[in-house]
């Protein structure tokens, strides 16, 4: 194995390997801590949680994020919950299950000792957020409540209400205005990482832009963390937030951090369809929903009939008829997948046939209005104030949604990229979720990686490396610099004919009819070369108004249009080479002859790690991680 | 096919915090009902670009009502006339054919202008940095079920943490107060053991901050209330009231 690909995960039993490697580390000296200053990169749950605590360890943080509070980032968003082992409703729960169902979950494409970490670390994430004041559902008693989510078999998720990402991150924001307060943290709002400064080989600097007054700064530090998210906006609609972007990290990828397993993408099956052409985003509907609602449509295609007017033995409850056991909670890829084809087949339903009905009526005749009320009723809500639709008198109209990437930057166990000193949290790196994310593990992952992660590995680094005095004069930020100045002036001055709206929609058209639910060789092949024709014609013919020097939303956007015209390339490639059908990514080449995936243990159990050419955008190099796995066996995923 | 309707908007414009601002008038002959308003605003953006005129600038980010980041007075009322919707969740087909709509910034002195319907909202991360938080650092925690909380508690401490941080309150209220949004912190905590024995100097310290950064004052208006895209109940602001009077008095940290 080439040496830059060590995931550097540290002997012993499965159970003792974060022991074993916090016993082992070196650490920073308290007094010399506040002589280091770390860039932290996003304010999400992981930048928020490593931000503050990274402050409360003496560090001096300089946090960025683009929006115009560290509150605001996308995981405010997230709905379901967070998983953890506490095993609280003693239900059998443990940290080996939670262990082994996030493995599993990933379809075996993840890290035994990164995920087994994560379980370990759990616990501790929902003690710190119940002592910042997280109020986190509770039972009469007074103790935490726990659901179920996501299929598994024990009740171990938290939540607050549908709101479980806001309160997690108003505790980790709580925590970070503490810090804020006391000057360890200088907090950069509506501010951009347009560049990453590699100084002697190490990760040193970041190049921002002010998004209110266009000037480009220059931030100097001892290492630099990545918080940055996830980059389902490529496709152009998903229910990403609008400022989701993969600029960091791939401005990272081009300064050399390699990228990991990019074509992994969660598809979500639960989601409002579109409506129109100036759609927008998309809007998740929480999974839960599927517990209740019995997915259908019509057995002939180009039936289009009211729903209500549909007889029984005219309607194809296609989940419940392929799958009896799981019926309609098949995990997400499969339920999306099989949307996509009713669809394909001329099934789909409402004005624009790209939707599926998901139907409460015999939920409501058997268990009454109220219980469903009860248990959805906001959801329902939310439901007819986008669609202006009644659920509770015709059924929901929902199709599948890029919801999340899997894939990310590649890091080692200590969270660190093939750059030294440049380390990625969150959803911004590739590194616990494998082939397919499990319900409510995002959150704890982000957490995982910026309370009780970080603060470790960035210690040992800090401590273990020479890091040289360097300032912002250097060649290094000058260059950077000047390259940043110089993607802004010539976005300014192409003036073509065409807004950066309309090329990104076409972006998300190729990737989500190529690199979307159902891959084919083919298909990539064209999408990779589609991509770069479109990636030409951009930089040719993009119109961006305004002017450098003030809040200018569509330069912004245009920056980040250009970066994900990159990385669709990427993705497509990524899902070019990799010739098995494995949790979101589903090559139509390899499946069963009852059209299941077809995962390929043999060829592919390992994990991309792509490395930019500097040469040729269009060639880039693929190492590979051998993934090793010595405490399960793999198995095959089965929903019959 | 929804059938398209033709939408007036009269929204301000200005370039800068010290530039002159004013109203200009546009039309969208395509809106279709199924849109959001900040899709409306979208198409109008793409429609001015291609005319080469400058885009309207404002504030998104999540587009379903939790971010907080976006911010219109739609003719007159903050977030548009539908109950606890952020604007971003407002449809179209709550208009009809031929409507004129104005859309505003928020307008408070602690709400400096940056640009068009954009504005700058840090006071509020100041309010919070002054005490909106509990003191504890990452690994000082018991085990999460080591202090009971009734669940009629963390049901209340619950609905005042669902702020959104939006600004409506202040713009709506005649005296541009920040009253509710500070109070839903203090009100928040005040329901819970967590935090506890900083309660006094938390309240002293955030609304002093929040007077210091040129909010008003409450004068009972309620009209923060109504616009609350969270339904966040004044009832916060009488915790508050009673928060601060109790460490007032009580005259120590
Ligand atoms: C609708 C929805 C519901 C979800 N529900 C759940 C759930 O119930 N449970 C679960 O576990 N997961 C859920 N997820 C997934 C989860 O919310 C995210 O994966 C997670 O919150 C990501 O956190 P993060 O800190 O990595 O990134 P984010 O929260 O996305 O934060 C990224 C930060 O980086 C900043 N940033 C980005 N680019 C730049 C740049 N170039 N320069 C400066 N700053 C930058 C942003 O401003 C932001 O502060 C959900 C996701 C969605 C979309
Ligand atoms: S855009 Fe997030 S609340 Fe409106």
């Amino acid at each position: 194995m080439a040496p830059v690909l060590d995931a550097k995960i540290p002997a012993g039993r499965l159970q003792d390997k974060w022991d074993n490697y916090k016993n082992s580390i070196k650490l920073v000296n308290p007094a010399n801590k506040r002589k280091h200053t770390i860039l932290v990169v996003g304010t999400g749950l992981a930048g928020g949680s490593a931000a503050a605590t990274l402050a409360e360890l003496g560090y001096n943080v300089k946090a960025f994020t683009i929006l115009d509070s560290a509150r605001r980032a996308h995981s405010i968003a997230a709905q379901g919950g967070i998983n953890a082992a506490k095993n609280y409703p003693n239900d059998g729960d443990t940290i080996w299950r939670l262990f082994y169902d996030t493995i599993k979950g990933g379809d075996y494409r993840s890290r035994e000792a990164n995920v087994y970490r994560l379980a370990q670390v759990s616990n501790n994430i929902i003690d710190q957020c119940v002592a910042q004041g997280v109020p986190f559902a509770r039972e009469y008693g007074g103790l935490l409540a726990n659901r179920s989510f996501g299929g598994a078999q024990v009740e171990r998720t938290f939540y607050a209400r549908g709101q479980t990402g806001q309160q997690l991150l108003l505790g980790a924001y709580a925590a970070m205005s503490r810090q804020v307060a006391k000057g360890k943290i200088q907090m950069h709002t509506r501010s951009e990482m347009l560049d990453l400064v590699v100084i002697d080989g190490r990760a040193r600097g970041i190049i921002t832009r002010n998004l209110v007054t266009g000037e480009i700064e220059r931030h100097l530090g001892d290492a630099v963390l990545l918080c940055t998210g996830g980059y389902g906006n490529v496709y152009y609609l998903s229910t990403n937030a609008k400022n989701c972007n993969v600029t960091a990290a791939w401005r990272a990828y081009r300064r050399g951090a390699y990228f990991g397993n990019p074509c992994f993408t969660q598809i979500h099956p639960t989601c409002i369809p579109v409506s129109g052409e100036y759609q927008s985003k998309l809007t998740l509907m929480s999974e839960s929903l599927r517990n209740d609602g019995r997915v259908w449509v019509p057995k002939q295609p180009g039936d289009s009939r009211r729903p209500t007017e549909i007889p029984e033995e005219e309607r194809d409850y296609f989940l419940e008829r392929r799958y009896p056991s799981f019926g309609n909670l098949v995990p997400r890829d499969v339920a999306s997948r099989n949307s996509k084809y009713v669809c394909d087949e001329g099934r789909g339903v409402g004005e624009t046939q790209l939707a599926v009905y998901l139907d409460f009526a015999d939920s409501i005749q058997r268990l009454g209005r109220n219980v469903i009320e009860e248990r959805y009723g906001n959801l329902f809500e939310m439901y007819e104030r986008i669609t202006g639709e009644n659920p509770y008198q015709v059924p929901m109209r929902i199709y599948p949604a890029v919801h999340y990437t899997m894939g990310g930057l590649w890091v080692d166990y200590e969270l660190q990229s093939t750059i030294p000193g440049l380390f990625v949290l969150g959803e911004a790196n590739f590194s616990d979720h494998g082939g397919n994310r499990l319900g409510a593990s995002a959150l704890m992952q982000g957490l995982a990686d910026g309370y009780f992660v970080i603060p470790y590995s960035l210690g040992h680094y800090i401590a273990g490396s020479r890091i040289e005095a360097a300032s912002t004069a250097h060649d290094a930020f000058e260059a950077a610099e000047s390259e940043a100045r110089g993607r802004i002036q010539k976005l300014l001055t192409i003036k073509g004919n065409r807004t950066v709206t309309e090329f990104h929609r076409d972006l998300g058209r190729i990737m989500w009819d190529n690199v979307g639910m159902s891959r084919t060789a083919d298909g990539l092949r064209i999408a990779v070369d589609e991509i770069a024709a479109l990636r030409d014609q951009f930089w040719q013919d993009v119109f961006v108004p305004g002017e450098p020097t003030t809040y200018n939303k569509n330069l912004e956007f245009a920056g980040r249009v250009a970066d994900f015209l990159e990385l669709g390339e990427l993705m497509a490639r990524d899902a070019l080479i990799r010739e098995e059908s494995c949790g979101g990514h589903f090559r139509e080449e390899f499946q069963s002859e009852d059209g299941e995936a077809l995962r390929n243990d043999k060829d592919f159990t390992f994990v991309s790690a792509w490395q930019h050419n500097p040469d040729d955008i269009r060639k880039p190099t693929m190492h590979k991680e051998p993934l090793a796995f010595e405490n399960v066996e793999l198995t095959t995923r089965s929903y019959k | 096919m929804a059938h398209s309707m033709r939408i007036n908007l009269k929204i301000w414009r200005q370039a800068g915090p010290d530039a002159p601002g004013r109203f200009e008038t546009y039309a969208v002959e395509e809106a279709n009902p199924h849109m959001s308003f900040l899709e409306l605003l979208d198409v109008l953006n793409e429609q001015l670009i291609k005319e080469g005129k400058e885009p309207v600038e404002f504030d998104h980010d999540c587009r379903e009502g939790i971010c907080g980041s976006c911010g219109l007075v739609v003719n007159g009322v903050a977030h548009g006339p539908q109950k606890r919707t952020a604007v971003c969740q407002l449809h179209m087909r709550h208009y009809g054919d031929g409507d004129t709509i104005v859309v505003e910034p928020w307008r408070a002195t602690a709400f400096p202008l940056i640009r068009d319907l954009v504005v700058d909202r840090s006071a509020f991360d100041r309010i919070m940095a002054a005490g909106g938080y509990v003191s504890v650092s990452t690994g000082n925690a018991p085990d999460a079920n080591a202090v009971l909380i009734s669940k009629v508690d963390a049901e209340l401490a619950m609905d005042y943490a669902s702020c959104i941080g939006c600004g409506a309150s202040v713009a709506a209220c005649p005296n541009a107060s920040a009253s509710l949004f500070t109070a839903a912190k203090v009100a928040q905590f005040a329901h819970l053991p967590q935090g506890h024995p900083e309660r006094r100097r938390r309240v002293r310290s955030m609304v002093e901050t929040m007077e210091a950064e040129g909010f008003g004052d409450c004068s009972n208006h309620a009209e923060c209330e109504a616009v609350c895209p969270k339904g966040i109940s004044i009832s916060a602001i009488a915790t508050m009231r009673r928060e601060y009077m109790k460490a007032v008095l009580s005259g120590s940290d």
